[in-house]
């Protein structure tokens, strides 16, 4: 298996593991982005349906590994390209004419990638150790009123709103940006999946959004 | 011809050799709107030669777009602010009275600067090396038509080729990533029949030596499409990723 180490390590093929991870990633994001939605519903439907995912545990922490796994591989190897990247330009232009050739999402992969996981992180924190661990909050199954109270912190909120902005940067060149590292540039299908891969950046972002602004002007009520 | 003359600004980097410190000089020039961005260089030149200073180094050969040779990062842009030229084929009526222009050589630590503007892009010609060839017995000149092609084929095998080999991609790309380049270079040969025998052979080895050269990796920016003086396409990048994975899963070479 040599060969195939080494094919994942070379400038492609380190592109390729980004690029699959991503679209792993995109996809985890929509079956997200779903769950949080029935918030909108209310406690009962909400509070029902993270009850039914604690029911299938098992599972659930299988899938959260290999999500784990793909997690630590995204962001390994965006450090490390981004490392290696820096060192193949060496000393920099004095003047930066990149504004004029290639646009703010692409370039600011990093950036956006590294306030997400910061995000990530606190997000981790808030929700997901609470939800597993808290045993008060598990016996009461009252996830919705955590949700509520967690965002009626307007530092918290915001912090929320403002990563997912950066998650439909990230998004926005992530997607075709993967298409287009699998080699899928065909002249057909490539500008809709650009359009595609844009509407599906914002409509996430924005619907993650919707959610903490939704519960610190409303309250949930 | 009766335009006046520009006063430039013009803040040029100047480098002894690879292992010293580079720095900018200022020169103040008026020039004619008409001149070339390099006759400017040439004037310059001479008048520092009539001053007994050293002239500015910069590589230039056919001055017509076609060689390759001459390449500046002019205000942060490869080739400058117009698309699809050369640096040669650049004119100073393309700039404003008062302007302030920086001239900086390509930076990638697979380009180190030989003096002042000239870089060395022998890494370029190492991947050439590598695969950028088809192998065939020499003989008579084969009959026209023997192997059809069709028109659009070879119509994109002619824009690949098209690349001049100046180096304007990895000047522009932030990785400096040479990928489209060596896309161009791959893609000629793929899509024609003559290309395919040593496909997969040639991509594996000419990413390998891309690689072992230290050039970056492609973000997708696509700011090498942006600046490419021969508007060479990234699909061509798409066209080398899917022969890169085909490769590897083909080939019996377990080394590259």
């Amino acid at each position: 298996m040599g060969w195939l180490f080494k094919a994942l390590n070379s400038s492609i093929g380190k592109k390729f593991v980004m690029a699959l991870t991503g679209v792993c990633l995109i996809l985890f994001l929509v079956i997200h982005l779903i769950n949080n939605l029935t918030l909108y519903f209310g406690p009962e439907t909400f509070n029902t349906v993270v009850k039914n995912l604690d029911g299938i545990k098992p599972l659930i922490r299988v899938i959260e590994v290999i999500l784990g796994l793909i997690f630590i591989l995204h962001i390994f190897n965006g450090v490390r390209l981004w490392i290696e990247n820096k060192i193949a330009r060496g000393t920099g232009y004095t003047i930066k004419g990149s504004s004029k050739n290639a646009d703010i999402f692409s370039r600011t992969m990093i950036l956006s990638g590294s306030i997400i996981f910061i995000f990530l992180v606190i997000h981790l924190r808030t929700f997901w150790m609470s939800f597993n661990f808290d045993h008060t909050l598990k016996e009461s199954h009252r996830y919705y009123e955590a949700v509520v109270s967690a965002f009626q912190d307007p530092v918290y909120s915001s912090f929320y709103l403002f990563a997912m902005i950066l998650l439909g940067f990230h998004l926005n060149h992530g997607f075709q940006s993967a298409f287009q590292t699998f080699g899928w540039n065909h002249k057909k299908y490539f500008p809709f999946i650009e359009k595609f891969g844009m509407v599906y950046a914002w409509g996430t972002a924005l619907l993650f959004a919707s959610i903490p602004i939704y519960f610190y002007f409303y309250g949930g009520k | 011809m009766s335009h006046q003359k520009l006063n430039l600004t013009l803040k040029v980097w100047r480098q002894i050799n690879a292992e010293s410190r580079g720095t900018f000089e200022e020169y103040k020039v008026a020039v004619s709107p008409d001149s070339s961005f390099l006759e400017m260089l040439d004037d310059i030149n001479n008048e520092l030669e009539r001053k007994n200073l050293e002239p500015i180094t910069f590589e230039s050969d056919c001055r017509e777009g076609i060689c390759g040779t001459c390449g500046l990062v002019i205000n942060g842009q490869p080739h400058g602010p117009i698309p699809r030229i050369a640096t040669c084929q650049l004119h100073m009526r393309n700039f404003k009275e008062g302007d302030t222009i920086y001239i900086e050589p390509f930076r990638a630590k697979a380009f180190p600067i030989i003096k002042d503007l000239m870089v060395d892009r022998s890494a370029m010609d190492r991947i050439m090396e590598a695969g950028g060839f088809i192998s065939v017995n020499t003989g008579s000149v084969p009959d026209g038509n023997a192997i059809p092609i069709p028109k659009d084929i070879a119509s994109e095998s002619m824009d690949a080729a098209s690349c001049i080999g100046c180096g304007a991609c990895v000047a522009a790309c932030k990785n400096a990533s040479a990928m489209l380049f060596v896309s161009a270079k791959v893609s000629q040969f793929a899509l024609l029949p003559q290309g395919q025998p040593e496909r997969y052979r040639r991509v594996e080895s000419m990413v390998k030596v891309m690689d072992e050269y230290g050039f970056g990796s492609c973000s997708n920016t696509y700011a090498c499409e942006a600046e490419c003086p021969k508007g060479i396409s990234i699909k061509n990048i798409a066209r080398m990723n899917r022969d890169y994975f085909m490769a590897k899963l083909k080939t019996e070479n377990l080394e590259a």
